[in-house]
């Protein structure tokens, strides 16, 4: 009897799966790594090009400047996000009707797909006909995404904001409502002030699944495309063109197909990268609290 | 059907979890393990239960291997301390549930669900729902759910934690009753001496992820064979004394001497650990067994039945457990009287030298 | 420190509620002694618990007053009435040090750095902590940390009481007899009223002076252990407390004997002639076996639990326990219960009633 495998039954329900991936993910990456590696002027035919786009890719100045706007996107993203999502979970009612209302009403924004969330704030924060821009210009703001680089960074921000602290939020209350009742008397009892409940009591205990928030919040920020695409298209001049914006420009806007598959490959393994350290953190945490 | 563990041990992430293991249980019987928290206990009923592979050695059911058998291909029940029942069917159905996978027609599982409800008194309450139940009776439908499938192995792992002392006391008695009508192995896990006594049969007592020893329960009660066996099956815990042994005498403690008989004027001479329980300790000068001890009286409690005492001798704690009330004052010295023939002698290793009636 | 009083105390969870079904807590007056030790004993759902949360302030009652010593601390919240309480399950803060979980609720309440420190070695040392001050909490056991929630109760020098909830739940057997010796000699040292709530009544039983007996929403006795084992005012105390608990049987009472099933068992006084639904009630440790007089019985199982034996029997057609001490012998001759007239209790619609002399 095989010592290894308990049931074998279990691999036939994945080769499906498998199957799927290969044709969805595999090939297709593969498709990028011989971009990467080769020159091309068409016709199906390949010159080996070795680490040359790659080496291009990395001195590359424009690269340098997208890479900067994203790493500050995400990075006030994450700055606003965590802790507004922390103060609206800490801040929920926690059970009855108001708790349920409250539920639905912030899943809402989480269910509507990307190029919706972006129509929608593109046409909300227009000068001329949308109701948030028409009211900046009546309250005499000089307000106007398509020409101000300004604006048009608090215009994605607020959008992304509007659109993801939700999910924060749902993740953190969730963690709140596993802490029994029983920490909060005693902390009552021990007089403590409410930043030392949250401090000593409500943070350590969701900071398991606050850091899973973080990581998603991560990689979908890092993302991004679809909506500064629609609200933006990565203007005024270049001010919102993200990666990913740029990678796209790049390979469909001016077919320099090779640069931008090398792009792409530094592009995946930053993610991968820290998606790992993240791993690596919440693993040897848990290892920790089971001792 | 047997069940047998030739050699098991497991280790998890370097930790060894349970040390090699030999056990053999035959159909019918009833075997608590005893053991205090992680000791081992739900890790032994895991590895018997196939939810977990051991590290070395074989599992035998009815003498064919199953080491390698998942839980699902085994005749395996389990009740563990939480009350688990499907929340969402009513009783009837969850005792059912069991029998619904297999291929019995619905006249069989109607009559088995009736008459494994009937023993554990869940009659009235069959079209309810679990949570609309009291914890002893929800505990007594995951009771009937595990007893239904008559399973050949059932494993409870301290089934009555979380129920209510009182409830717990009837269950206690029942539980037993139930167990001896049933053909099935009944492993039976807990922390707690008096259970174990009142289930009767078989005990393994646990120490540290090791069998310290297997055999009828009170066998292993009376007759413990180490100092780990004997500590797990007191409670009150065990009072322990020094004891010094030079040819026929041995010396406990500031000079109490006893003269040995002739069973034990034959062990090594030496240092040993006498441990006696604490209902062998007396106020009133008993038979001549009796060894007397001066002490301090540091603690009394009264049940209204029962009297504990706590003094001190020299730099042992002791609890003593009397019938009736008395309330000595305390800081007061005390002579405490203990009889001879409840003492166990442990040697340097912790096995037991000499027990009880050998002494004298 | 303070005497804890409770007046016209009642508390209902439904806002509405007239019904007397619908009070989780029936109306009680009480007065509780200054550094006394209390258990509050009872089975689930019989409002123990929420009597201890009124005490500490974590429920306010809907009805009547509770008072500190002169202070009425109804309307003061839990935070303001300096209470300390140990729960069921181990509050600790796990990111902490077990010194700074001891020091935090003086920190809170804005103690000097030197005083906080003297404070929390002194406690330490009270309840053994002072090996392992400096390590996390998160990873110790559950007996440490129930440790180190009492010591943060106890740093605070002036409790008006300390309140435990089950304390010992998650502790295993060996465990408890060292915590509970310790909180017993804790009280004796310092004096601090101590109000235990429980279900195991060997725990309210040894640890309190005073157990008050709860049975669904109702005081129904507050006494000594003694005075609970000796003469139960209503059966369900009767048979709550003993293990097993008290024999009843249904009986019909006239004068100075008892008939069960036809048997005549004589009394120690006269009763009148007792209407409503009576029962007779006898400890198991009182029952005596004897070859000819009294209720002819039959021995169904015996079971020995190490101290003492429990033997199973069953007399007019009542199933009955009997205790013997350990290694009493069982023998054929025993065939029936003698029950010793002064231990027998009377109970009419299952409270007690006092015998006359007639």
């Amino acid at each position: 009897m095989s010592l290894k495998v308990q049931n074998n039954k279990a691999w036939f329900l994945v080769l499906p799966v498998l199957v799927l991936v290969m044709f969805s993910a595999v090939i297709p990456l593969m498709t990028v790594v011989n971009y990467a590696f080769n020159d091309t002027f068409g016709n199906n035919q390949f010159f080996w090009n070795g680490l040359g786009w790659f080496e291009e890719m990395v001195q590359s100045e424009r690269l340098h400047a997208a890479l900067g706007r994203q790493v500050l996107f995400t990075g006030i993203i994450l700055l606003v996000e965590v802790p507004l999502g922390i103060f609206v979970a800490l801040n929920m009612p926690k059970k009855g009707f108001w708790a349920s209302l409250c539920l639905v009403l912030m899943s809402l924004p989480l269910l509507i797909p990307f190029n919706v969330v972006g129509t929608i704030w593109q046409i909300f924060c227009r000068v001329d006909i949308g109701l948030l821009g028409r009211a900046a210009a009546a309250l005499g703001i000089d307000y106007n995404y398509t020409s101000d680089a300004f604006d048009a960074w608090v215009t994605l921000i607020i959008m992304d904001v509007w659109h993801w602290t939700s999910l924060v939020a749902l993740l953190c209350y969730a963690g709140l409502q596993s802490i029994p009742q029983a920490y909060y008397h005693a902390a009552r009892i021990d007089q403590s002030t409410r930043w030392n409940t949250f401090r000593y009591i409500e943070l350590p205990k969701i900071s398991g699944v606050l850091l899973i928030a973080i990581l998603l919040r991560f990689i979908d920020s890092f993302m991004i495309y679809t909506e500064p695409f629609v609200v933006t298209g990565g203007g005024p001049g270049n001010a919102t063109t993200f990666l990913s914006i740029d990678l796209v420009k790049m390979a469909i806007g001016q077919f320099d197909l090779g640069p931008a598959a090398a792009f792409s490959l530094m592009y995946f393994l930053v993610i991968l990268l820290v998606s790992w350290v993240f791993y690596t953190v919440m693993v040897t945490r848990d290892a920790e609290q089971d001792r | 059907m047997s069940l047998e563990l030739q050699g098991v041990s497991r280790t998890v992430n370097g930790q060894v979890t349970i040390r090699p293991t030999d056990l053999r249980f035959e159909q019918g019987t009833i075997n608590v393990l005893l053991g205090p928290t992680a000791s081992g206990k739900t890790s032994l009923m895991r590895l018997m239960a196939g939810l977990d592979r051991p590290t070395t050695g074989r599992i035998l059911a009815s003498d064919t291997d199953v080491t390698g058998q998942p839980v699902q291909k085994r005749n395996v029940a389990m009740v563990y301390q939480e009350f688990i029942n499907y929340p969402g069917k009513t009783v009837y159905e969850n005792i059912a549930s069991p029998l619904r996978l297999g291929s019995k027609s619905r006249a069989d599982i109607d009559s088995a669900v009736r008459s494994t409800a009937e023993t554990l008194g869940l009659t009235p309450f069959l079209q309810r729902r679990p949570l609309e139940l009291s914890g002893g009776q929800q505990q007594r439908c995951a009771l009937a759910r595990a007893l239904v499938k008559e399973a050949g192995l059932i494993l409870l792992d301290e089934p009555l934690a979380n129920l209510d002392y009182k409830l717990r006391e009837e269950l206690r008695v029942e539980i037993p009753k139930i167990f001896a009508k049933s053909g099935s192995i009944f492993i039976y896990a807990t922390t707690e001496p008096e259970e174990a006594l009142l289930l009767g049969g078989q005990t393994v007592t646990l120490h540290e992820g090791a069998v310290s020893q297997f055999g009828q329960t009170s066998a292993v009660y009376r007759h413990p064979l180490n100092i780990h066996s004997a500590e797990v099956f007191s409670d009150p815990p065990m009072n322990f004394i020094a004891g010094n042994k030079v040819g026929g005498v041995l010396a406990l403690g500031d000079g109490q001497a006893v003269a040995l008989g002739n069973h034990s004027v034959s062990l090594p001479d030496g240092e040993y650990s006498v441990g006696f329980r604490a209902h062998a300790v007396s106020v009133d000068p008993w038979a001549a067994d009796s060894v007397r001890f001066d002490c301090t009286l540091t603690g009394v409690e009264v049940t209204g039945s029962e009297t504990f005492l706590y003094v001190r001798q020299q730099n042992h704690q002791w609890v003593g457990r009397l019938q009736g009330i008395r309330r000595p004052a305390i800081g007061e010295r005390l002579e405490v009287w203990i009889n001879i023939k409840n003492m166990y002698l442990f040697n340097a290793a912790g096995q037991l030298a000499a027990a009880g009636s050998d002494l004298v | 420190m303070a005497q804890i009083t409770l007046s016209n105390l009642a508390h209902t969870y439904t806002p509405e509620g007239g019904q007397q079904s619908d009070f989780a807590l029936k109306e009680m007056n009480h007065i509780w002694h200054d550094g006394g030790a209390y258990a509050l004993l009872g089975p689930s759902g019989c409002g123990k618990t929420t009597l201890l949360n009124i005490i500490s302030g974590l429920i306010k009652p809907s009805h009547g007053r509770v008072f500190f010593g002169e202070n009425d601390v109804t309307d003061i919240p839990a935070e303001k009435r300096n209470i300390a309480q140990v729960f069921q399950f181990p509050v600790v803060y796990d990111t902490m040090t077990v010194r700074e979980n001891l020091a935090f609720p003086l920190k809170n309440r804005g103690g000097s750095k030197v005083e906080v420190q003297a404070r929390v070695a002194q406690v330490a040392k009270m309840i053994g902590l002072d090996g392992i001050l400096d390590i996390k909490a998160r990873g110790l056991g559950a007996d440490i940390k129930q440790k180190i929630s009492l010591g943060r109760g106890m740093v605070r020098e002036s409790v008006n009481a300390i309140l435990f909830d089950e304390p010992l739940t998650v502790i295993d057997p060996h465990m408890k007899w060292e915590l509970r010796t310790q909180l017993k000699s804790l009280h004796r040292e310092f004096g601090h009223t101590m109000i235990y709530v429980t279900h195991d009544q060997t725990e309210a039983l040894t640890f309190a002076e005073n157990v008050v007996m709860l049975y669904e929403g109702e005081v129904v006795q507050i006494g000594s252990p003694e005075a609970l084992f000796e003469s139960p005012q209503h059966t369900f105390v009767g048979h709550f407390i003993g293990s097993p608990g008290m024999n009843l049987m249904a009986a019909k009472v006239q004068g100075n004997h008892a008939l069960v099933g036809g048997h005549a068992i004589p009394l120690q006084g006269s009763y009148g002639n007792l209407s409503g639904y009576t029962q007779i009630g006898i400890r198991p440790e009182y029952i005596e076996f004897c070859g000819a007089e009294g209720l002819p019985c039959r021995i169904d199982r015996v079971e020995d639990i190490g101290h003492r034996r429990i033997v199973r029997t069953e007399a007019a057609g009542v199933a009955i326990d009997v205790v013997m001490p350990a290694g009493a012998p069982i023998d054929p001759t025993m065939t029936y219960l003698h029950f010793p007239a002064e231990k027998i209790s009377v109970y009419k619609d299952h409270w007690r009633i006092e015998h006359g002399w007639a």
